[in-house]
């Protein structure tokens, strides 16, 4: 049997965290097809079509899928799934919203944010915030799954030939009306996919502060993130956050600046390749993950830092 | 309207977990618990609501151990007005959370229920979508914002991007994210007022409800620890190291 993926996608683009999952969903087994529900979306199954190892897509086009709003996309999923053997997603926001609203509805229990593919039905996910690994197995016909992004490599947009299949709309789920999205405007690379991430903590300072390390990222072309504790004190918006339960990125450079290192943060970041931390305090647990650390003032650090990478 | 929040009993957030040696889970025989700190969230968001007036009563509801009733205390004491505890031996899954839930929620009628996005334990993030689709209700989940409009309510989303609003109609689910408030620490005079407050005890096993799990938890290990890091000295010998042994600038 097949293993259908869920596209996530602004419905002009398909959003790269779906190739992720793409790579994940072709470890299960079956040949892999993808979904694409939307509104004007046709150029983002084409897109699919191009994934190397797609057979089939799916794609439902309907204004009532404009916004993904999981009272309509789910039973949407719900009423194609009996057809696959999985259903795999993104552990994103959108998989995150979506996916358990699947799962109930086929009465099967979801496998959130797996880490690893053993076979078809065993699998690896981190819990207690990636200090304990489980290996589980499920017992279900159709397996749920989300999938943890940074552990598996994009596929990529090419080599496919799907045909792309138009799938009737499923009734509209009733009772919720989006109304607006606020998204962050940034000339930086995106977070989660960024070879080079350089994160700010509390001890950054302020707003104002943190367009020192916005330099920073500026010159190693990186990402911009920042612990939990910067985004409560309003430095930086909430997509900004690092952490077990913002964003996990695994880039291949992290540079944690005024960063103390809490369990909840380093769940989102200790699988990066290479850690650099610059902290005033040496007794900061962000030091026990780092490769290299440096003991200083960030404030003279960070900027030296800078003129050194634009020499 | 009453609304119905969602408490679950964990190992508290600054604690590190252990894995047994069996492999079999973690270690949490002596180890100190506290609520789920999303679950805190949804607690101090309901009593707000009932402080605004927008609410009348407020039903915290544990599934777990018997040891769970301390949570539940913990809820009373922030101002929950009474609880159910549902004493379940094993771990039970989300979708098994998800029913027991749901067979509560319209015992109660409650109107409005809100939950953390996500255990620290499990890390599941599901219980409450799964929920909403057991329901059929609407749901706003890693809410930052929750605003009660008459029938409706409107809850502003954290999401990958940035934020989303979204409205729905009541009953809904709305599941917390953390900066939607700061809980308060209960006082002392409240502490011992919530000894008071009635909590009803059912059994999980006893609800008629399908609540097999349907995962295997084959073994726990914990994850390969990182190479020991070393101290840089300067701005310069970071660069340096970063450049030429790390190759990654």
């Amino acid at each position: 049997m097949a293993v259908l993926v869920v596209s996530e996608h602004n419905n002009s683009e398909l959003l790269e965290v779906a190739l992720h999952a793409v790579t994940a969903a072709s470890r299960m087994g079956g040949p892999v097809e993808m979904l694409v529900a939307g509104s004007g979306c046709a150029g983002v199954a084409d897109t699919c079509a191009r994934v190397g190892g797609v057979e089939r897509v799916l794609l439902a086009d309907a204004p009532e899928y404009e916004h993904h709003m999981p009272e309509n996309i789910a039973p949407l999923i719900v009423g194609l799934a009996e057809g696959y053997s999985h259903v795999v997603a993104a552990a994103t926001t959108y998989g995150k919203n979506v996916m358990p609203r699947v799962s109930a509805l086929l009465d099967v229990a979801q496998i959130s944010d797996i880490s690893a593919v053993f076979s078809e039905d065993t699998f690896e996910r981190p819990i207690y915030a990636g200090n304990a690994l489980a290996k589980v197995q499920s017992a279900d016909p159709i397996k749920v799954v989300t999938v943890r992004t940074t552990k598996f490599d994009a596929a990529g947009i090419e080599g496919g030939n799907a045909e792309v299949e138009n799938v009737e709309a499923a009734v509209s789920g009733e009772g919720s009306r989006f109304v607006e999205q606020n998204l962050s405007q940034s000339n930086r690379p995106e977070l989660t996919s960024a070879r080079t991430v350089v994160s700010g903590g509390r001890g950054v300072g302020s707003a104002e502060n943190f367009r020192m390390i916005e330099d920073l990222a500026a010159s190693l072309n990186a990402a911009v993130g920042a612990s939990r504790a910067a985004v409560d004190a309003g430095y930086v918006p909430n997509d900004y956050q690092v952490g077990q339960t913002g964003k996990v990125v695994a880039p291949d450079l992290y540079l944690a600046i005024g960063i103390s290192g809490a369990i909840q943060h380093l769940a989102g970041m200790k699988d990066s390749k290479v850690i650099a931390a610059i902290n005033n305090d040496e007794e900061a647990p962000i030091f026990q993950v780092a490769d290299y650390g440096l003991v200083e003032d960030l404030f003279t650090a960070v900027p030296a830092l800078t003129e050194a990478l634009k020499a | 309207m009453k609304i119905l929040v969602g408490v679950k009993r964990v190992l508290d957030p600054y604690v590190r977990a252990y894995v047994k040696p069996d492999g079999s889970g973690v270690d949490l025989s002596n180890a100190k618990m506290s609520m789920n700190p999303f679950d805190e969230v949804a607690v101090e968001q309901a009593v707000r609501l009932k402080e605004a007036g927008a609410a009348e009563e407020i039903i915290a509801v544990s599934i777990g151990p018997a040891k769970s009733e301390e949570t539940i205390r913990t809820a009373l004491a922030m101002g929950a007005d009474r609880g159910v505890l549902v004493e379940g031996e094993r771990n039970l899954e989300p979708l098994a959370v998800a029913k027991i839930l749901k067979q509560i929620v319209e015992e109660e009628s409650a109107q409005l229920v809100l939950l953390g996005k996500q255990a620290i334990d499990d890390d599941c993030n599901q219980a409450g979508q799964s929920l909403a689709a057991l329901l059929n209700w609407p749901q706003g989940t890693f809410a930052s914002g929750v605003e009660l409009e008459g029938e409706t309510t409107k809850v502003v989303r954290e999401i990958d991007g940035g934020l989303e609003t979204v409205e729905l109609d009541l009953p809904a689910i709305v599941s917390v994210d953390l900066r939607l408030n700061e809980p308060r620490h209960a006082s002392l005079p409240n502490i011992m007022k919530a000894k008071k407050k009635p909590v009803e005890k059912k059994a999980a096993g006893d609800l008629g409800l399908d609540l097999e799990p349907r995962m295997k938890i084959l073994n726990v290990s914990e994850p390969p620890p990182r190479a020991e890091g070393v101290r840089v000295g300067s701005v310069a010998e970071l660069v340096e190291k970063l450049k030429n042994e790390a190759k990654v600038i």
